[in-house]
């Protein structure tokens, strides 16, 4: 009781995090399907669409719709299937025995999804100015950056609202049910103008529509519906989402 | 030497209790895991938790912990609540894993769990003692089962705690690394450090502990030092292939108990020396001889009928 009674907080948090991104990055299913997709389907439909030196081309389009399908997958990969198996397979329990704080546990969560999303961002962004011939201003990309940062907190939250109700070996398939659908009907993959007339009056419902729709609007595409609009539904799916995954976390407390 | 103990029981406090239950009971769901469970550590002891697979050894460990609630009673560690992270960072647990994030380091591992405590051991100084010693950089995927679990350890005294709980932690060591465990488990006592494991080996209670516990289907069935404990469970089995018929069999010194299956003879004995030298005498065809210490099953029925 005369010296410290707990660790320093600063450096715990700090490796909780640098430790959570690095054992992900080393995990190669991960590494591959969170950022080798939104890679691969960029250079193939975005990198090959790409016609001269147009200013809206479909290669800036889907460098921006591809950074949020890669921001997304992080997020709730990232989140949710660790999340799910460390709190059903006995290390989530090894932690909370010892004295580490979980608000260090969660953040090192987000800062991971963070990262991954700026490294997915920063690659097809290279991509794009080169190959793609993606004609961006300065401000356009601190938008698009801004958006995709802001877009990991929505997408997070919907991953740990998830790992309270997906059991750990089902995770990856059931996140891929929601995910892949989810990408394409809210325009992620092609423009929502494209899709049937049905998916374009449905894809407001999906959190990435809006979000898409922040991200065109900040790089020179014509938006549909408000800036306002679009941020008051992700902040209110946010909300839900947190809101879901404390009522759920509650009743496996008092489950188990 | 009169003068001497007197002295230091003068000096000394009475053992301190430094964790305890009392009147604990824990359900999951209609299933009554721990039913009014008492059980007192006190500075500097090694207890063990002696029982059969879902005996509530785990579900106790869990409740000094704070990683469960008790439905009813009590659980206290150091004076206070076992969630307080003041309390955490005097207690180290080895639990029963079924995965851990294997795509990190045995090093990054310390480091990260050293972080979690005000006064860590030396990287060094756990690495020796768990017997880590050359597979620092080993990815957690690359480990055996005996490496894993020594990791697992590791983690759970690198903080220097003064409490330590130890969930089956041999499960899956091969023999030199059990007895390796076991060792630090008698230096951590040394160094006035308290100790509760769970197991289902009778031996490694009684090599371990200063106190065993014996649990079943919730309740403790009974408490006392090793040496009381196995006087209550005495006689060992013979196993063997003979042709020897049961009569003649009972009537051999000290045998409790026989039983014939697919051929083979199991003979539950006091003293078995003797019952096997005359078996041995009296069958010269007698072969397939195994002698086994009683299987804590076994002992668990000696000590329900002796009840």
């Amino acid at each position: 009781m005369t010296t410290m009674t707990v660790a320093p907080r600063f450096p715990l948090y700090r490796k909780e995090a640098k430790y959570e991104f690095l054992r992900l990055l080393r995990a190669r299913t991960f590494t591959l399907a969170t950022i080798g997709f939104p890679v691969m389907f960029y250079l193939l439909f975005g990198v090959v669409n790409s016609r001269g030196h147009e200013v809206l081309s479909a290669s800036k389009y889907l460098m921006a719709t591809y950074a949020i399908f890669g921001l997304v997958g992080c997020s709730l990969f990232g989140i949710s299937v660790t999340l799910s198996n460390e709190r059903n397979l006995g290390w989530l329990e090894v932690k909370q025995a010892s004295p580490m704080p979980a608000p260090a546990y969660l953040l090192a969560k987000l800062l991971t999804a963070f990262a991954f999303a700026t490294i997915i961002f920063g690659l097809l962004l290279t991509l794009g100015l080169t190959l793609g011939h993606v004609t961006i201003t300065g401000t356009e990309i601190r938008n698009l950056a801004l958006t995709i940062l802001g877009g990991v907190l929505p997408f997070a939250s919907m991953g740990l609202m998830l790992a309270m109700v997906v059991p750990p070996q089902a995770a990856p398939g059931i996140l891929n049910l929601i995910y892949l659908p989810m990408s394409f009907c809210s325009g992620l993959w092609m423009p929502v103008s494209v899709l049937p007339h049905w998916l374009q009056t449905a894809a407001p419902i999906w959190p990435t529509y809006h979000l898409s729709q922040i991200a065109l609007g900040g790089i020179g595409f014509e938006m549909r519906g408000t800036l306002a609009g679009h941020i008051a539904a992700l902040a209110g799916f946010t909300v839900l989402m947190l809101g879901l995954a404390i009522v759920l976390f509650r009743r496996n407390a008092t489950a188990s | 030497m009169v003068t001497v103990e007197e002295k230091s029981a003068a000096s000394i406090p009475a053992a301190v209790d430094v964790a305890y239950l009392h009147g604990a009971t824990k359900s999951y769901g209609a299933h009554r895991a721990l039913d009014e469970v008492s059980l007192t550590l006190r500075a500097g002891e090694v207890v063990a938790l002696l029982g059969p697979n879902g005996a509530g050894k785990t579900t106790a460990i869990k409740l000094l912990l704070g990683l469960l609630g008790p439905d009813a009673g009590e659980a206290r560690v150091f004076g206070g609540n076992p969630r307080d992270a003041a309390t955490r960072t005097r207690i180290g647990a080895m639990l029963q894993v079924a995965r851990v994030p294997e795509t990190l380091k045995v090093r990054e591992y310390l480091d990260l769990f050293r972080s979690y405590y005000p006064t860590p051991l030396p990287v060094e100084h756990i690495v020796r003692v768990a017997g880590l010693a050359g597979i620092e950089d080993r990815l957690f995927s690359q480990l055996s089962g005996g490496q894993k679990q020594r990791l697992l350890f590791a983690l759970a005294i690198c903080g220097d705690p003064d409490l330590v709980f130890l969930d089956e932690p041999t499960l899956g060591m091969d023999i030199e690394s059990r007895h390796g465990l076991w060792q630090q488990v008698r230096d951590l006592a040394a160094r006035g450090k308290t100790v509760l494991l769970t197991t289902h080996y009778l031996e490694e209670a009684d090599s371990l502990a200063n106190r065993i516990v014996v649990i079943n289907k919730g309740t403790v069935i009974a408490e006392g030092t090793p040496a009381q404990i196995k006087s209550r469970v005495s006689g060992r089995t013979i196993k063997c292939v003979t042709s020897l018929d049961e009569d003649l069999l009972r009537r051999l010194p000290g045998v409790t108990s026989i039983e014939v299956k697919h051929g083979t003879t199991v003979v539950r004995c006091g003293e078995v020396e003797d019952a096997v030298r005359q078996m041995l005498a009296l069958d010269t065809g007698l072969h397939s001889l195994e002698i086994s210490s009683p299987a804590l099953e076994d002992a668990f029925l000696a000590l329900t009928k002796g009840e």
